[in-house]
Formats: C-alpha cells, sequence, structure tokens
C-alpha cells in the first residue's frame, strides 16, 4: 500500500460507464471476438443457442443477488445442489406425463423454499455465516438426493414442459428465454417496486440503522434466503425442461458462477447495492466467454486457465474494493 | 472497535469457549467412534485414521491464517492438487529426487499463494471470487501437468507415511509438527500483524500495519501450507491425481469454522480448525461404522455436520446478542 494521498477528485473520472454498460460491452466484445476467431459464432442460431445456456445461470442468479444484495456476508452456495434437487425431484414426479405437470413443479419448489428456510432460519437465528449455513446445506440436499433417488436418477420431463422450454414461438426463439424475461421482469420488480425490495437493500446497506427503523430484517433475511432456494428450483426445473432427463450432478456447476455473474454485473458483495440487470448481462458474459473458450481449439487444461484469466480481468473492472485511507 | 490493546483480554475468553465447544466435540466423536469401531484404538487404525486426516489438517491450517486475515482462499483445493502432480512428477518414484520434489511443492504453493495475494491485496477484488477465479488457472496447470491420474511416489515414502516412531503413527507426528508450525508462526511478528489486519483492516493501517503486504503473506502461508497438505496426499495415496485436491476446498472453510475462528477474521486459531478437521474425518468414520444405509450416509454426515458448524457458532452467539 503505497503512501495515503488525497483522492482525486471525482470529476477527474468524469464519466465512467456503469457497471451494466461495461458488463453489456464485454459481451459484445467476446461475441466479436469470437466471430473473428471462428466465423459463425455471431450467428444468429448461435447466439440463440448461447443465450438459451445464459438463461439457466441467470434465473439461478436471480436468487443470488437477492441474498447479495441482504448483505452480512450473504451468499447461497446451496444454489446449484437445490437446483439439481428440484430437477431430480420433478423428473421423477411428472414421469414424462403431462397430467404431473403441476404436482411435480408445485411438490419441487415447495421442497426447495424449506431449504432455502432451513439456511434462512440458520443465518437469522443460529446466526451462523451464510457462506457456512450453505455450504454445510450442500452436503445435506446431497445426503437428500441420494437418499430420494438411491443413487439412481428416474423419471423423464413432461413433454409439455420441454415443448414451452424448447419449442420454438416467435421469431424462432425457445420458450425458455420468454420465460427468462418473464422470470428477469419479476425480478427487477420484486426488488424495485415491492416493500420486499426495499426492506432487502435498507438490511443490505445498514442492518442496524434499517432494525431501527422499523424493518424486520431477520423477516426480510429468511424471505431472501427462500426466495434464492425457489429460484434455483424453477432453474432446476427449467434445465430438466431442456435435458429431458436428469443425472446426479446435473446444475451442480452453477454454484460459483452464479457468484461470480452476480459481482460482475456490479453488484456488491458487502451487500445493499445493485440489482438484477446487471447480474443476467454477468451470465451472459460469463456464458459467451464459455463459448468462445470451447471454439477455440485449445484442449480443456489452458481452457480451463484461460477461464480463470478472464475471470480475473472481468472482475478488476468493477469488483474492486476501495484502498484503505486512514 | 476497543482499543487496540485492551483486545487480548478482552477476546480470550470467548477463544477459550469456542476452544471448549470443539474440545466437547472432538470428545463426543472419538468416544461415538471407538464405540461403533470395534478396533478403533489397535494401532493399524490408529495409523490409517491419521494417515488420511493429515491433508486437511494441514489446508485447514491455511485456511485457518487466510481467514484470520480476513479473506476466505477457494484456491486451496486446487493448489493442493497443482503442488501435488507436479511433486510426483518431480519425484517420478525416484528416492533420491525426494528433495526437490518436496521443494517443488512448496514453490507452487509460494507461488500460488503470491498470486492470490497480489489480486486479492493489490488489485483488491473481493476474496471469494478472486481465489474461485485462480482456482481455474491452478487445476487447469494441473491438468496441463499430468493430464491423467498416475506417476508414482518412492514406496519408502509411503511406507515410512504409515509407520511408527517410539509407538507413535508418522502420521500423528506429522499432526504433531504442523501443530508445532503454527506454534511458532503465532509468535511471528507476521501473525500479529495477520490478527490486527483481520480484526480492523482501518485501525491496523492508521497503526502502521503493512495491510497489504500482510495480506499476501497470509495468502502465502496458506499456500505453503497447502503444499504440505499436497506432499501428505502423496504420501498417503502413492500417486498423482489431477482432480485430487477438489473435495478439500470447502472442506477446510467447514473445519476452520467447526474450529471456532470468525469468518470475519482477526479471531480463533488454527489450533481449534485442526481438531475441527480431525472432527470432520471422524463423522465420516462414524456414519461409516454406524451402519448407517448407503443411501443416507451422506444425509446423516450433511446433518451432522451443520450440527456441528452450529454448535461452534454458539459462544459467538452468547457473546453477540447483548451487543447487537
Amino acid at each position: 500500500m503505497s503512501a495515503p494521498t488525497v483522492e482525486a477528485p471525482r470529476r477527474a473520472l468524469a464519466w465512467r460507464p456503469g457497471p451494466v454498460a461495461l458488463a453489456g460491452a464485454v459481451a459484445v466484445v467476446l461475441v466479436i471476438a469470437g466471430e473473428l476467431v471462428s466465423p459463425g459464432f455471431a450467428g444468429y442460431g448461435q447466439l440463440v443457442n448461447l443465450m438459451r445456456v445464459a438463461a439457466f445461470l441467470s434465473v439461478i442468479a436471480i436468487g443470488q443477488t437477492i441474498v447479495i444484495i441482504a448483505g452480512g456476508g450473504g451468499v447461497d452456495l446451496s444454489v446449484g445442489k437445490v437446483a439439481t434437487f428440484a430437477a431430480i425431484i420433478g423428473s421423477r414426479v411428472m414421469a414424462g406425463d403431462d397430467a404431473n405437470i403441476v404436482p411435480a413443479v408445485a411438490l419441487a419448489l415447495l421442497v426447495a423454499a424449506a431449504i432455502g428456510l432451513v439456511n434462512g432460519l440458520g443465518v437469522t437465528l443460529l446466526r451462523i455465516p451464510p457462506f457456512v449455513m450453505t455450504l454445510g446445506m450442500i452436503g445435506v440436499v446431497q445426503g437428500l438426493i441420494l437418499a430420494y433417488t438411491g443413487g439412481q436418477a428416474s423419471g423423464r420431463a413432461a413433454p409439455a414442459l420441454t415443448s414451452l422450454v424448447n419449442g420454438r414461438i416467435v421469431f424462432d426463439l425457445p420458450g425458455l428465454l420468454f420465460l427468462w424475461l418473464l422470470l428477469g421482469l419479476l425480478a427487477v420488480w420484486l426488488l424495485r417496486r415491492t416493500t420486499f425490495g426495499w426492506n432487502l437493500y435498507a438490511v443490505g446497506a445498514n442492518r442496524a440503522a434499517a432494525e431501527l427503523t422499523g424493518v424486520r430484517a431477520g423477516r426480510t433475511l429468511i424471505l431472501a434466503y427462500v426466495l434464492s432456494a425457489t429460484f434455483a428450483g424453477l432453474a432446476g426445473i427449467l434445465l430438466l425442461g431442456y435435458t429431458e432427463s436428469v443425472f446426479l450432478d446435473l446444475a451442480d456447476q452453477y454454484m460459483l458462477p452464479s457468484v461470480a455473474a452476480v459481482v460482475i454485473g456490479g453488484t456488491l458483495l458487502a451487500g445493499g447495492i445493485g440489482g438484477y440487470a446487471g447480474t443476467a448481462v454477468g451470465a451472459i458474459v460469463l456464458t459467451v466467454l464459455q463459448g468462445l473458450l470451447t471454439t477455440l481449439d485449445i484442449g480443456g487444461a489452458w481452457r480451463t486457465i484461460v477461464n480463470g484469466v478472464v475471470l480475473l480481468v472481468l472482475l478488476s473492472l468493477y469488483g474492486r474494493q476501495r484502498r484503505l485511507r486512514s | 472497535m476497543s482499543g487496540t490493546f485492551s483486545l487480548r483480554g478482552v477476546r480470550l475468553p470467548a477463544v477459550q469457549l469456542s476452544g471448549a465447544a470443539t474440545v466437547g466435540m472432538l470428545v463426543v466423536a472419538v468416544i461415538v467412534n471407538s464405540a461403533l469401531q470395534p478396533n478403533f484404538w489397535s494401532g493399524y487404525a490408529l495409523t490409517s485414521n491419521f494417515a488420511t486426516f493429515v491433508p486437511l489438517v494441514a489446508i485447514a491450517v491455511g485456511q485457518t491464517i487466510v481467514v484470520l486475515s480476513g479473506g476466505i482462499d477457494l484456491s486451496l483445493g486446487a493448489q493442493v492438487t497443482l503442488a501435488s502432480v507436479v511433486a510426483v512428477r518431480v519425484v517420478d518414484g525416484q528416492l533420491d529426487r525426494l528433495p526437490q520434489a518436496v521443494a517443488a511443492a512448496l514453490g507452487v504453493g509460494l507461488v500460488c499463494g503470491a498470486l492470490n495475494g497480489l489480486v486479492v491485496a493489490l488489485v483488491r477484488l473481493q476474496p471469494i471470487v478472486a481465489t474461485f477465479a485462480t482456482s481455474f488457472v491452478f487445476s487447469g496447470l494441473a491438468l496441463v501437468v499430468l493430464p491423467t491420474p498416475g506417476g508414482s511416489v518412492p514406496l519408502e515414502v509411503t511406507t515410512a507415511y504409515r509407520a511408527a516412531v517410539l509407538g507413535l503413527p508418522v502420521a500423528l507426528l506429522a499432526i504433531l509438527g504442523l501443530a508445532l508450525l503454527w506454534w511458532a508462526l503465532r509468535r511471528h511478528r507476521v501473525l500479529r500483524h495477520v490478527y490486527a489486519v483481520g480484526g480492523d483492516p482501518e485501525a491496523a493501517y492508521a497503526s502502521l500495519v503493512p495491510v497489504a503486504r500482510t495480506r499476501v503473506s497470509a495468502y502465502v502461508l496458506g499456500g505453503l501450507f497447502a503444499a504440505l497438505a499436497a506432499l501428505a496426499v502423496l504420501a498417503n495415496t502413492g500417486s498423482g491425481d489431477p482432480f485430487v485436491g477438489n473435495e478439500l476446498t470447502l472442506a477446510s472453510v467447514a473445519a476452520v469454522v467447526i474450529g471456532g475462528t470468525s469468518l470475519a477474521g482477526g479471531r480463533g486459531g488454527a489450533g481449534g480448525s485442526m481438531l475441527g478437521a480431525i472432527v470432520l474425518a471422524l463423522v465420516t468414520n462414524i456414519v461409516f461404522f454406524a451402519d448407517v444405509p448407503t443411501t443416507y450416509r451422506q444425509l446423516v454426515n450433511g446433518a451432522v455436520i451443520i450440527l456441528a458448524l452450529a454448535l461452534a457458532g454458539i459462544p459467538a452467539l452468547q457473546k453477540r446478542r447483548p451487543a447487537a
């Protein structure tokens, strides 16, 4: 740390793009880079495909955004496992029959919400740090999955769900993208237009102050974790519709990328600041990056390395913390 | 925050209390385990138990130091993987290359830790996401070094690791060695700075503690302990595996919390984390020997771990209530 200096006046950096614009620009740059490296990357069908992959991460990241805005070290590491579990429940109850869609989705979301409730209670009542609580929950949900399936996932997505997710409705766009748009709007509405949303930002910015002004911080936090798990469950159901059959680690790999999408989208891990639009763009950036790395013919190991390095660069665009001043 | 000098006096009771919770859990775990596992106290069972404990114990010490500094290192498991595959490549089954292999592993830990420290302390990225990103780099490099499981460790090493000196298993001695290492570090200025930075970075900065340098040191120490964990993994398994460290990362965080170290930083110590790591390993043992049906094993395991995490937080809970 260098010697303390006077902070440059704000005028010196008169205009800086917001995190959402910046992340969007990165996404465009990545797409252009992809087109240059492998012509056809930016083709309509290919882009639609990328967006479709981004949708799952993006829906999981809705809940992650809510929990992170709630502050207090809020983070939900169990989202990947919860999504997997929801897909497994959905698949088994549906058993490939349209008539079972409603009970299947209801049961899956109910179980997900219950897991979120336990997370929320652990974080608020027992004051277990969110990172650890949701980390422990990964083990429990994995256990539930094994107990429920006996190690062998069964069932199948109902045809109606599959055609809802994969079917082309307008402009040759899969229904999944419209569902994502719908859920995204729901998330923005929740955060910006409801009492819960306002309370959430208040608690995230300063929990003590929020409590003093009459916000029930505990209740808001519990609801945040319930919503997080529920959105994760929804993502699991969508994923089920996409893949039609499930396997035991279907959505596990979304755990930390969902956090990364939130951070790249400009939401502060400290809580209280941010929004869903950024997260959605962050998820798109991460997915386009994955797509670009897959088209490059550099082998799995180097792809992983480049992924890490680019992630670091992306994070340093907006994920930086302020420096210490005395 | 009260004054820096009175802090030690104020914090001591809390640390002791959470230490008591961890020791209590360990005692219960040992009693239950020895009741369920008929030959728990036999030399063979003790040796093989301790042999599997060492990697998690070592990585838990490293995680503790990083957490104490106010950070978290989600790349420690990947570092264990990378250090172990590099070491196994260097040693290549020949005993006379052992020193170089150990040096290579420690070098890997040092460089990885320095990279993390650089990214967290100088670029000032959030530790959770920054070390998540570097973990990609490390695990990718591990795959470049050793694409498929293979390589061999000299037979002498694996034999010695499971031997006993004066009736004490070598692995137990390794754990005692780690404890001694922590004890020595704890007395060094760097660790005092780590506690200060983790407790209140602003105050530490104002008191002329080199905050950035201390953070880098914490990640470097974390990397070095990851390298030690890697050596233990190799001595235990006898060959290299480019995925070996994946599960250690999150377990190390759990061990730290069960050991009573606050994730907020500045409070706790590696002694508790080492016990926490052993508790975690014993829980797995207990669930195995308790005749829990295979499909329910993981569920019971997870539930017990959540219980342990909750119990570990109770002392802090009592302490925080009046203040909140």
